[in-house]
This record gives C-alpha cells, structure tokens and sequence, in this order.
C-alpha cells in the first residue's frame, strides 16, 4: 500500500482501527477499548505536530508522517531465540527479565522469576483481560493526550509493561525490560504502553531497554504512566538504543503523591529522530524528583529531550542534570522547563542542560524555561554549550597521553557526571562501553 | 481636552533623608502626571491608505519616502497580529487610535526664548529644563513633542564636528542619502507587525550620524513624552556610526495619566561599521496603569542594531520601570569579526504590570562576543519575563556569550519567567547560561532592619544592590534617576 491511497498519514492510522478491532476478538469488551475509541475520535481531530508548534519548534517529524507503518498487532510477530535476544540484556546482576517484540509480550523469552507477594510485573494486556479493577483507575488516566503522537498510542494500545507494587512492598531486584524491535516485511510501529504504579511506602526500580535488533526502519511511539503514591521509591533507567533508522517517540508522565521520591534517568543513543517527553507532575508535600540524562548523537540523528517539572505543592525539591555529546551532523533538542505553582512556597528547583560538541557540523538549540508564580522558591537553571576544553586536552597530552585516548578521557569524565548517578555497578559499566561504541572512539576502562 | 489636577509631590533630593522619602514613596501616585494644555493637530481615527499618505504630505516628505510607507502599509495589512509573548491584554482596535498629532505651531526656532513658554513649562516639570540642560550638563536635547520635535539644542556645537543630530524628518530632506541607504536596513518593515505599523505611520524620531573617527563630545538624549489623549506614538530612531567613531545616546520618557490603553510601537535601528561603537542607554518610565491595572502604556518597541563592521560594538542598557505591558528584545546582529554586543537590562512589574523583554545575539562573524545581564524584579500582580535568544551562526569560529538572568520576587501574587532559547551551529562556540529566581532576602531585610533601617529602604538598598550590575553600566545622570524611579516603582510592595 502506499501513500498516494490516503489524503494523508492520518487517515492511514484511522483506516487501521477496523483491522485491529477483530484482532482484538473478546478483548474489545475491556474499558479499554472505550479509551480506545476515544483517542481514535482525539485522533481524527488533531494533526501531527509541525514546527509552528512551539513545542515542537526544532523537530521536524515529517520524515516520520512519510511511511505507512503497521501498527504491530495487525502484523506478524517475528521469533527471536533466547541466545538471539541475549547481546541486548544488560547482563551480571541479578534482576526480574520482562520481553517485549514489537511492544507486544513474550511470554517464552522472559524470565520474571519470584516477586514479592502481591507485586504484580508483566504484561498489560494480561492484566487488563484478568485484572482490569487493578488498573482502570490509573491506565490513561495520568497522561492526558496532547498530541497526535499519543492519540495514536492510546488509540492502538494493546500491550506494554505493567508494574503494580501493593503498599508498602518493595522489590529487591531491579526489573529488566528489554523492548526489542524489527521490521519484517512491513514496516512496523510499536507502541507499548506502560503503566507503574508503587503504591504507600513502596520501592522499585525499573530498567527498560529500547533496542533495535537489526538497523532497520520501524517506528516506536511509546507512552508511559507512572504514579508514585506517599512515601514511594522509583527508580526508572531508560536506555535507549533503537536502530540507526527507527524513529523513537516516549511521553512520560510521572504523578507524585508526598514524600516520594522519583529518580529518572535517561541515556540515549540510537534513533534517527527521537523525542522524548519526560513530565512530572508533583502532587503532594515533600516530594523530590531527579532527572539524570546524557544523550550521545552522531551522523544524522537528530535527538530531542523535552523535560517538564510541575511543581504544585509546597516544600517540594526537583534536580535536573541532562549532557549531551553530539558527533557527526547531528543535532541536539533541550527544552527544560520548570513551573512553580502559585501555592508551591518553599519549593527548591535546579536544572542543568550542559552539551558538547565534537564536531564542526553538529548543532544545538537548548531552552531552559522557567515559570515561577510562588515567591518563597529557589529555582536556578544553567546551560552552557561548548566543546572539548583544549587547555585540559593539551594538559593530558602533556602527560604522554595520545590525542584521540585524551579526548577520550574527557569525554568520559563529562559522560559520568550522569552514568555515576546509576546506582547499579555492573549497568554503569555496560553504559560506559556504549558511549564509546556509539562515538567510534577509543575506550576508556575503568583503573 | 481635559486637564488634570497637579498633584506632583516634592521631590526627594537627599536620598539619605530616609524619612522624608519613605513619605515621598507612599504618597506618590505617578509623579509626572499632568497633560499640557496646547492644541494638537491631530488626524481622525483610523488607519488606511490615506492616512498613511497624509502623514507624509503632512511632513513634507519626498515620493520615494511616501512609496515606503505605504508598501509598509500594504505589508502590515497581510500580517498577522502575534499572539506568542507572555502577556495578556484586550484586543487592540487599530482603527480606534489617531495615527498623527502634531503641536499646532511648529516652531523653527534658534533660540529657546522663541519656545511656546507652555512647552518650557512641561519641560521644566519633567526636569529637564533646557536651558540648565543645555548650560550644565552637556547634553544636547532633542525633546520630541508629541510626535514632532520641537526644539533641538547643540546642534550647532554637533555641526562641527559634522555630526548630524536632528529629527527623521529634517534628516529626510537634508540627508535623504543617508536615510535611503540605511532606513530600514537592520529593522525591514517585513520583520514584524509592529515594525511594519511603525514604518507605515511613524511619526518622527531622532536621526544621528556620527562620521568617520568622530567620537562625540557630548552624550546625546532625546525625552520623550506622549500628550495627546489617545494617540499612538510611533517613533522611529536611526543611528549611525561610520568607521571608528563613538556615540553614547540616552533615551528617556515618561507620560501623563490617562485611561485609554496607549500603544506605542517604537523601532530603532542601529548601525556600527569598523571599530566603531554605539552605547544606548533607556530609562522607560511610561505610565504603568494604576495600581488595579487600569490604563497604562502598550510598549511593543522593536531595537536592534547591527555590527557590520569589524571590531564594532553595540551596548544596550535598559531601565524598564514603566509601561503597562513591556514587550521588546533589543538585539545586536554581530555580522563583523570581533564584534561585541552587550545587553544590560532591569525590568521592574508591580500591581498588574507585564514585562516580556530580552535580547537576541546572532552570532556570525568570527570572534563575536555578547553578554547578556538582566535583572527582572516582580512585585504585586506583575509578571516578568525574560525572553532571550543566542544564536551562533556556521561561521561564527570562537564566539562566545554569556548570559545571566536573575529574578527577585516580592509578593506571592506575582510571576517571574525565563524563556531562554540557545541555538549553536559551530563547535568552537561557548556559551553559557544561568538564571536564578528567589525570594528577596528575608535576611538581609531583618539584618538591615536591625540596624535600625525600615523596611520600606531596607528592600530599595537590597534591590539597588540586586541591580548594581546594570546600573553602573548606565550613565551618571541615568544611574540616579535610574534608583530613584525603582525605589518608586515599588512603594509598598513589601511590608
């Protein structure tokens, strides 16, 4: 099929929703699909974003709106092996292993293993055909839609990871997510939706993995929910390394309820156009919030990184460290921004955007954006742009130090202002080898 | 026309009579609120072609000046109004404001004695009295009138040197080359819609052109001040500084209580050759609407200046106290290698004031350099927003900036916002970012306070000290007015 059928992509995604309902079979009978019809209706009355939008000032999505991508349920499922799926596990620490192909559950390549009593960690869909009260109250209740992007998730939701920790559980090991995607003979779109919910003096901590199995074209729009109730501890590591041809859209939006503590961290590496969104919505006293990211871009990509702190209660604290290293013709996004509420008195709000540049063709539009209505705040942002320092470099060469290991040495020490923050070792150095991989540069190891 | 009572309190002169001042900032309302009674000659609402051509038969002006304005007219009418800015306000009816007013008698005079003495007046309680502005301070004044000038001073002292410093109008006829050759070189009427009504309705502004190595002697300054009931003032300033020459010009004004919204939709361009450098300096303390928000100025200026010419150097600085809605970026284009633009800004928003101001540096010769310093204070109701935008361009090998914004807030009803956009296309470039919001310092009010200092002058210390940066960058004259018209701005905003 090609383009030249639909007016445009839009009624491309509308003319799919028939096929997708008899694939559906009974599960059409869930709350969901009353959600579904919705964001469908949303859909039909929005268009994809372009740059006149000022949220998407810097990211021309057109290249995305091009191809006709299949969403991944009316497709086939590609069959991938335990050995096969293995290179793309971070592997030597003990965690709970969830799969997904194309967005969708594989039942055969995770390994969940024994969860504390009651935590629930696995499939969606599962729990929306066995368990819907679990999640009714929360599933697209916490994102809104705001754009054709997730309108689209939303509409075409089917599948996707589902964390449920009961009140005052926690859960020891981390919970490994390995979303892996590919194209066969069509071109896919996966979308998986996520829900997280930790509930009363719970703790988690959450590692999804996006990858492209081979470097193929396939698009993955993705929405995360994540709700936080009092005295929560999540932790959520996304790393991202979907094929050099995918394109990589995630919104994530966090609800925070007092005293919780949300810690996001993002890495970036793959993708040719990635955006994403990364919200939090600070519901109650005493919360505190932290955003770690470090985006690596080469060639063509192009990576952009939208973060929003809502700050709706007093006495709350929320700290943003995001670097970017770009190579290549590559550009870079950093919109950050942060509101103080009008009644968020006492609130403590920090954001740093810091971007090197290796290369001449690279480029950079960063805004850090701060709307502050309550007076008793501290709120700071910094950004700063540059390269390599050339005195630093020359003082390491001074030493005996080759040229590109010296570079090296201080890209490395840029890159673990944010790798360091991780808090499991065996990640951490997994993450260290990516870098240097994805920049083509001499590696650093540790000692 | 209707004539409002005086009601001007005495003015402080000793700032150290802690007292007498605190009296001074609770009492006064807006101090330079009075309407001169002289008889306008002033053009029927509304806006259309005719206008446009009557404007400029009006001021004599050449074809090719009245082909100008009105292909800015027909521009203007295909635009849009922007919506983007951070500031809310009723719709502008542009059919409802009178696009010309003109003092009836146009005086072409030598001397000051031939000034229509109410005019002198209204000088004189500005405080600027000509003569002793002419006699002490050295500056020459180019007071606009309304919309017309009425009388230039130094111009004599200026000819030889071969400065020119007269009105757009005179500069149209005199030195129609010079005008034709950089009138809209830097602000095109297509940049903005305002910029476009600029051009298609100005009115008059200042002209300067500073010749090749010629510093000039004395700091130039135009006051403005905007009388006739429900006129809009549509300025429109050109300076230019040929191959090493220098010129610091001073722009201030102030205007009377009214209650009809007024616009005012000023452009100024500036252009810099070879090592050459233009220092512009603005108290802008229009009438900010009364304390329920009621009234005040619509400032929607466009400002920007471009070094063209290598080593060149442009400084802005600006006071925005005034105006009910603040919405302009001065902006410095760095074409030349080496150039340097500077930005240096306080905006103050009480009661229900808005501000959305800041600077845009394009990076694109070699080595250019900015700063950027801006200090907004919210108090009341006011929202203050900085807007700033650093962009360096492909070629731009080694430029840098800086920039710092800072916000103070006084009240919990009022807003302080940051809008920084950064776009860096070369590697070499450096730039760096940082703002801070935070609560004026219940600290060092109490520590002050201690020491046996009111509140009231405990926060205006904290505050000057808080602006300290951009100030000394003004001149001397601008730097006491500067404070004093903070310390009013925000009477009674703490406590």
């Amino acid at each position: 099929m090609n383009n030249l059928e639909f007016k445009n992509i839009k009624d491309w995604y509308l003319s799919g929703f028939d096929l997708f309902e008899k694939k559906l079979n009974g599960e059409s009978k869930s709350f969901l699909h009353e959600i579904r019809k919705d964001a469908l209706l949303t859909l039909s009355s929005l268009d994809f974003p372009a740059n006149h939008n000022e949220e998407w000032k810097y990211t021309n999505v057109s290249p995305i709106l091009k191809y006709n991508f299949i969403p991944a349920v009316n497709s086939i499922l590609p069959k991938f092996s335990k050995k096969e799926i293995e290179k793309f596990l971070f592997s030597n620490f003990d965690c709970h292993l969830i799969v997904f192909i194309n967005g969708i559950f594989s039942e055969e390549l995770s390994e969940i293993g024994a969860l504390p009593d009651g935590v629930i960690a696995g499939s969606l869909r599962n729990i929306v055909k066995e368990n819907p009260q679990l999640v009714n109250n929360y599933l697209t209740r916490l994102s809104k839609i705001d754009n054709a992007f997730n309108a689209l998730n939303t509409a075409y939701s089917f599948d996707g990871l589902a964390v449920i920790v009961p009140d005052g559980k926690v859960v020891d090991k981390p919970i490994q997510v390995l979303y892996l995607n590919s194209s066969g003979d069509e071109l896919i779109l996966s979308q998986p939706r996520n829900l997280i919910i930790a509930g009363k003096n719970s703790q988690v901590n959450i590692i999804t993995n996006y990858c492209g199995f081979d470097q193929n074209l396939y698009f993955s729009n993705i929405v995360t929910e994540l709700y936080a109730d009092e005295n929560a501890v999540i932790s959520l590591c996304k790393v991202q390394d979907e094929s050099h041809d995918a394109f990589h859209i995630e919104k994530l939006q966090a609800s925070q309820k007092s005293n919780s503590l949300f810690n996001h961290y993002s890495i970036g590496f793959g993708g040719s156009i990635v955006r994403n969104d990364i919200n939090t919505l600070l519901d109650g006293e005493n919360t505190e919030t932290h955003y770690y990211g470090l985006y690596l871009a080469n060639g063509k990509q192009h990576v952009d990184n939208h973060t929003f702190i809502d700050h709706a209660k007093p006495n709350c604290m929320s700290n943003e460290l995001y670097k970017g290293i770009l190579d290549g013709n590559s550009h870079g996004v950093f919109n950050g921004k942060i509101i103080v509420r009008h009644d968020a008195q006492k609130t403590n709000a920090y954001q740093q955007n810091k971007t090197i540049l290796l290369s001449k063709t690279a480029k950079i539009d960063t805004k850090p954006q701060l709307e502050i209505f309550a007076n008793d705040v501290k709120c700071s942002h910094g950004a700063t742009v540059g390269k390599l320092d050339e005195s630093s470099e020359f003082y390491i060469r001074s030493r005996g130090v080759p040229q590109e290991l010296a570079k090296s040495m201080l890209i490395r020490a840029f890159a673990n202002d944010v790798i360091e923050t991780i808090k499991i070792d065996q990640l951490r150095e997994q993450l260290n080898h990516m870098i240097f991989e994805h920049l083509h540069r001499v590696e650093i190891h540790n000692q | 026309m209707a004539k409002i009572e005086e009601n001007v309190p005495s003015q402080v002169e000793e700032t150290s009579d802690d007292m007498k001042m605190l009296d001074d900032l609770t009492n006064s309302e807006y101090k330079w609120g009075f309407i001169t009674d002289i008889d306008s000659d002033t053009v029927a609402k509304g806006l259309n072609e005719k206008v446009v051509i009557f404007i400029s038969q009006k001021k004599n002006e050449p074809e090719w000046m009245t082909e100008w304005r009105l292909k800015a007219f027909r521009y203007w009418q295909k635009m849009e109004e922007p919506k983007w800015a951070n500031v809310k306000y009723p719709p502008i009816d542009f059919q409802n404001i009178s696009y010309y007013s003109a003092p009836k008698q146009k005086p072409q005079l030598n001397s000051l004695e031939e000034v229509d003495p109410e005019l002198l007046k209204t000088f004189e309680k500005l405080g600027i009295p000509l003569e002793e502005q002419k006699i002490l301070s050295g500056v020459a004044v180019d007071a606009v009138f309304d919309s017309v000038s009425v009388a230039t001073t130094f111009k004599e002292a200026l000819k030889e040197k071969g400065i020119i410093f007269s009105s757009v109008s005179e500069a149209v006829k005199e030195h129609p080359d010079l005008v034709k050759k950089y009138l809209g070189s830097v602000v095109p009427y297509t940049d903005n819609y305002y910029a476009a009504l600029n051009a298609a309705v100005f009115s008059d502004g200042s002209f300067v052109y500073i010749p090749k190595g010629v510093r000039c002697p004395m700091e130039l300054s135009t006051y403005f001040r905007i009388n006739s009931q429900e006129t809009g003032q549509f300025e429109r300033t050109l300076i230019i500084a040929e191959e090493g020459a220098y010129v610091s010009y001073l722009e201030g004004c102030t205007a009377p209580i009214r209650d009809n919204n007024q616009l005012h939709a000023a452009v100024v361009e500036l252009v810099v050759l070879d090592n050459a450098q233009i220092k512009y300096s603005t108290v802008q303390n229009w009438y900010p609407g009364d304390k329920e928000g009621k009234g005040g100025i619509y400032n929607f200026v466009t400002k920007r200046g471009a070094c063209r010419g290598k080593n060149s150097k442009i400084s802005w600085t600006q006071v925005e106290t005034g105006s009910s809605i603040t919405w302009k970026y001065p902006g410095c284009i760095l074409q030349g290698d080496n150039s340097v633009g500077e930005f240096y800004s306080v905006a103050v928003t009480n009661n229900y004031q808005q501000a959305d101001t800041g600077t845009k540096m394009i990076h694109i010769g070699k080595n250019t350099r900015s700063t950027v310093v801006s200090k907004g204070i919210s108090a009341g109701h006011g929202n203050n927003s900085y807007r700033g935008l650093i962009r360096v361009g492909k070629n731009a090998e080694g430029a840098r900036n800086f920039t710092q914004c800072d916000s103070m807030l006084m009240g919990d009803k009022c807003g302080a916002h940051t809008f920084p956009y950064i776009e860096v296309e070369n590697e070499s470039a450096k730039v760096e970012h940082e703002a801070t919001t935070s609560k004026i310092g219940e600290d060092q009010i109490f520590y002050l306070n201690q020491r046996g200092i009111a509140t009231e002058d405990a926060v205006n210390m904290i505050v000057n000290g808080f602006c300290k940066e951009v100030f000394k960058e003004l001149p001397m004259e601008f730097a006491v007015e500067a404070q004093k018209l903070l310390a009013i701005s925000l009477e009674g905003s703490v406590g």
